[in-house]
């Protein structure tokens, strides 16, 4: 019977509970399930009356996860529970748990109602942007184990890695907005107070009012120079001393010079000073940096490493498992490591030869194989089948920032060209300095009492701000419509990388292709239920498209087994022991031992003890609208294919891709050939699926992954493409182009500024009127324009792309 | 003309006032999460089925 197993591709029923479609139905209480967890979580909602959740959107849910329970027992520990509770007393307790499963009104419906399923908790409160729930709870009647069993049990399941336990994350207090409010305030006030003198109130005929006024100017200003602009004097003050100038030099000597100079002329002179330049100089840079870091905490990337860190490992000891915190790992500890699991301390091979890649660390994700007795460093990555490791160094959490920051992942970084703004950096500062001086040896030479005006002038106007805004308040509207577009920018520079490109790579599997379950056909002898239960569990060792689709594809059949001697070979196949027999799953070269077979077909072969059974074909689909967007693309752009798989499709693709198609490709033939192209002078951009390019994405001048599923982690690329807006590629790559053309023009603005500025202050007529003018008016000019300016451009070329 | 200093000055005083009400309230977390009340008072309020219904959920 089971030898007809296939994915059933008559109309499919779908799952009441999760909407995917049912290979196999189980019924309960008149409705189709697709799986058993799925049923158990309608179940549990129906003994407690939560049915409302089915109301409040379509097929909201997600099947339970049961098997994790044990991995939550590590929070009741003490240690444990005292890092992760944001509060302990007798009767009560308050949890924070990140849900990354929570997608619509209906979960935030159903966490918000979980007193109904467990009276120990009191109330659980939803932060849905940030996919957090608050609980609070009675530790007397439930324990926080129990609390994420119970999320689980529903379908939500919570993530828990180290980063749950972090300290820092527990004061929600966000300093920058208080400082922004206090700038605005100080700023507003000191510029209402200067208005008599901008109308002509002089000193003369309204000394006491002036003089007033003026000191209380100075009152003012003294909170927000000293706590709203602190933080660029010291962020200033620690480049100079390792010898280099960062774009906070000449903000920092700006608003120094502004607030002396005022200083002199209302002490000594009784006069107003430039205060209300001072002030909305530090109002505006803080608004803007403000501006910059939200928008990339919201896009939510580059989590760090401790976002993927678990938060205990097992430790096997006398012959028990148990369940211990990363951060109590001892050296001389014996850790058990799952497939596709983390290392998280420096440690060494005990069990027999395996895979591992340090992806996480360095981007690669080719395996790299280790024999019994070899060091491996923290943060690698298993691939082969589960494994003991032997703990050399304990945890240490700043080795691990060290890890993250340092070496592979930032030595690449520095390989992609600087952008225009660094290069701003270094010569601003500079021209500033000759200027000033310039300028006001040259008065020295004409009239010398003016020349310590001039000096302090230029220095005051000189400020790079219109610059930073145009660069800050662009990029970050850029991004935010990118991302509302499913096109996921990493960050600022990604834009200036994806603009210049002008020959694009794709990968074929994954990429141009739709690897869903519903295409793949089994062709060959009857198997066994374990047969088939050895194959799908060899299938999940791989994160391979092709394996997932077979993944996806039978989910449904029953059994896990315990795989050894997995060995995956990138791009060709992947093979594993089980009771006694060695299977395998591969491309035909490696499952017929050397000479392919059975035509041009794509397909996965399936091999036991080196005999061949079947093969299982997957019919490509290819994503919607890939030929009528290409033809777009190709006005504008070169177009190459690089694919792992053989040429059989190549006559279907020669009419979009033309004769620059390459197959059979190794990942490290693909980047070689993105070496050689950028080596003739193209600037290439990359598109593949993350996961199994890797290298090349990294090589390209842009990397972008292709991902049906914006959790997973790519360290190597630029940007993360959403597979259903695929076929809107063209029309992102054009607004990247336009928001590349903006942001220059706004650099052209802001000069202008500059300039007139500088002609002032140079010919010695920078009256406090003039400066106080200039700034914000160039300011809220440049933020228009940008906001307006690419508000209008997206339209243009978003339009369909936006929800 | 002299009543100006006052009025400045009390003017000043109300501005600090909206200040520090500003300050509390994003130390309270009042500026947090904007997205999710929007959705939490469409929210349908059950009917009261236990004696404890007196007890108020916090928005």
């Amino acid at each position: 019977m089971l030898a007809e197993l296939k994915p059933d591709t008559r109309k499919v029923v779908q799952c009441y509970h999760c909407g995917a479609d049912c290979s196999e139905i189980i019924r309960e209480d008149d409705r189709s399930f697709c799986c058993d967890g799925c049923r158990m979580v309608y179940n549990l909602l129906s003994e407690n009356n939560l049915c409302t959740y089915y109301s409040l959107s379509e097929k909201p849910g997600h099947p339970a996860d049961p098997k994790l329970k044990a991995q939550f027992e590590v929070l009741d520990r003490p240690e444990i529970r005292k890092k992760f509770l944001r509060f302990e007393s007798e009767t009560s307790a308050r949890a924070v748990f990140r849900i990354d499963g929570m997608h619509c009104v209906s979960c935030i419906w159903l966490l918000e109602h979980l007193h109904k399923v467990n009276a120990g908790i009191s109330s659980a409160i939803v932060n849905f942007p940030a996919k957090e729930i608050t609980i609070d709870f009675n530790p007397a009647q439930v324990t926080p184990s129990g609390i994420a069993a119970l999320l689980a049990s529903l379908g939500y399941t919570p993530s828990l890695n180290l980063g749950s336990l972090d300290e820092k994350q527990k004061s929600r207090i966000d300093p920058r907005v208080i400082k922004i409010g206090v700038a605005g305030f100080c700023f507003g006030n000191i510029m209402m107070l200067s208005f008599p003198e901008y109308l002509g109130a002089d000193i003369s005929t309204q000394s006491g009012l002036v003089t007033f006024f003026a000191w209380l100017s100075l009152a003012l200003s003294l909170p927000s120079l000293l706590y709203c602009g602190s933080g660029f004097f010291r962020s200033a003050w620690t480049t100079i001393r390792y010898g280099t100038l960062n774009i906070d030099a000449p903000i920092a000597l700006a608003i120094g010079v502004t607030f002396a100079r005022s200083v002199y002329l209302i002490v000594v002179h009784g006069e107003a000073g430039y205060l209300d330049s001072m002030s909305g100089i530090i109002f505006f840079m803080l608004l803007g940096r403000y501006f910059q870091d939200r928008t990339y905490e919201r896009l939510n990337f580059d989590r760090d490493y401790r976002s993927y860190f678990p938060i205990a490992v097992m430790v096997k000891k006398d012959g028990k498992e148990s369940s211990v915190p990363v951060t109590e790992l001892k050296p001389g500890d014996v850790i058990y490591i799952r497939a596709n699991e983390l290392i998280p301390a420096d440690s060494k091979l005990r069990s027999e030869r395996t895979y591992v890649d340090y992806s996480f660390v360095s981007g690669e994700s080719i395996p790299v194989a280790k024999n019994p007795g070899d060091d491996i460093y923290a943060g690698a990555r298993q691939q082969g089948g589960a494994a003991e490791y032997e703990v050399i160094n304990a945890v240490s959490s700043s080795y691990l920032t060290q890890l993250w920051n340092g070496d592979a992942l930032s030595k690449r970084n520095n390989l992609k060209r600087q952008t225009y703004i660094d290069a701003i950096n270094k010569w601003f500062s500079l021209a500033i300095l000759v200027t000033a001086f310039g300028g006001a040896g040259v008065w020295l030479l004409i009239d010398p009492a003016v020349s310590l005006d001039v000096l302090t002038a230029v220095m005051i106007v000189a400020c790079p701000c219109t610059l930073l805004l145009a660069a800050t308040f662009t990029n970050g509207s850029v991004l935010r419509w990118l991302g509302r577009a499913k096109f996921y920018l990493k960050n600022a520079d990604a834009i200036e990388r994806i603009a210049t490109a002008d020959h694009i790579v794709f990968d074929k599997t994954g990429t141009i292709t739709y690897v869903g379950s519903s295409q793949l056909e089994y062709k060959g002898d009857d198997l066994s239920p374990e047969e088939w239960g050895a194959f799908v569990s060899l299938a999940k060792q791989s994160g391979h498209p092709l394996s997932r689709a077979i993944v996806a594809a039978y989910r449904n059949i029953p059994g896990e087994f315990r795989m050894e001697h997995v060995m995956e070979i990138s791009g060709s196949g992947i093979r594993g022991m089980t009771n006694g027999s060695e299977y395998l799953l591969g491309s035909s070269t490696l499952a017929n031992g050397g000479s392919p077979q059975g035509g041009n077909e794509t397909a996965v072969w399936a091999a036991i003890d080196g005999k061949v059974k079947g093969r299982f074909i997957v019919h490509n689909q290819y994503r919607k609208g890939l030929r009528e967007m290409t033809a777009r693309l190709k006005q504008k752009f070169r177009l190459s294919l690089l694919s792992g798989d053989n040429d059989a499709e190549k006559s279907l693709l020669s009419d979009v891709f033309g004769t620059s198609m390459k197959f059979r490709m190794s990942p490290t033939d693909k980047l070689n050939t993105i070496n050689s192209l950028k080596a003739d002078g193209s600037k290439v951009m990359m598109i593949g699926d993350g996961l199994n390019d890797s290298g090349a994405l990294m090589a390209a001048d842009a990397g972008i992954a292709v991902s049906d599923n914006t959790n997973n982690y790519f360290p190597a690329c630029d940007a993360i493409l959403d597979g259903s807006v695929f076929s809107k590629l063209d029309k992102l790559l054009k607004f990247v182009r336009s928001a590349s053309r903006i942001v220059k023009i706004t650099f052209i603005i802001s000069l202008l500024y500059n300039v007139v500025g500088m002609y002032y202050s140079l010919s010695g007529q920078l009256s406090p009127l003039v400066a106080a003018v200039l700034m914000p008016v160039s300011s809220f000019t440049i933020i228009i324009f940008t906001t307006l300016g690419v508000r209008i451009s997206a339209h243009r070329q978003l339009r369909d792309c936006i929800a | 003309m002299s009543v100006l200093f006052l009025l400045i000055g009390a003017s000043l005083v109300i501005a600090l006032g909206f200040l520090i009400a500003f300050v509390r309230a994003v130390r309270g977390g009042q500026y947090e999460d904007s997205y999710t009340p929007s959705v939490r008072m469409l929210f349908d309020d059950e009917p009261s089925d236990d004696k404890k219904s007196n007890r108020n959920q916090k928005a």
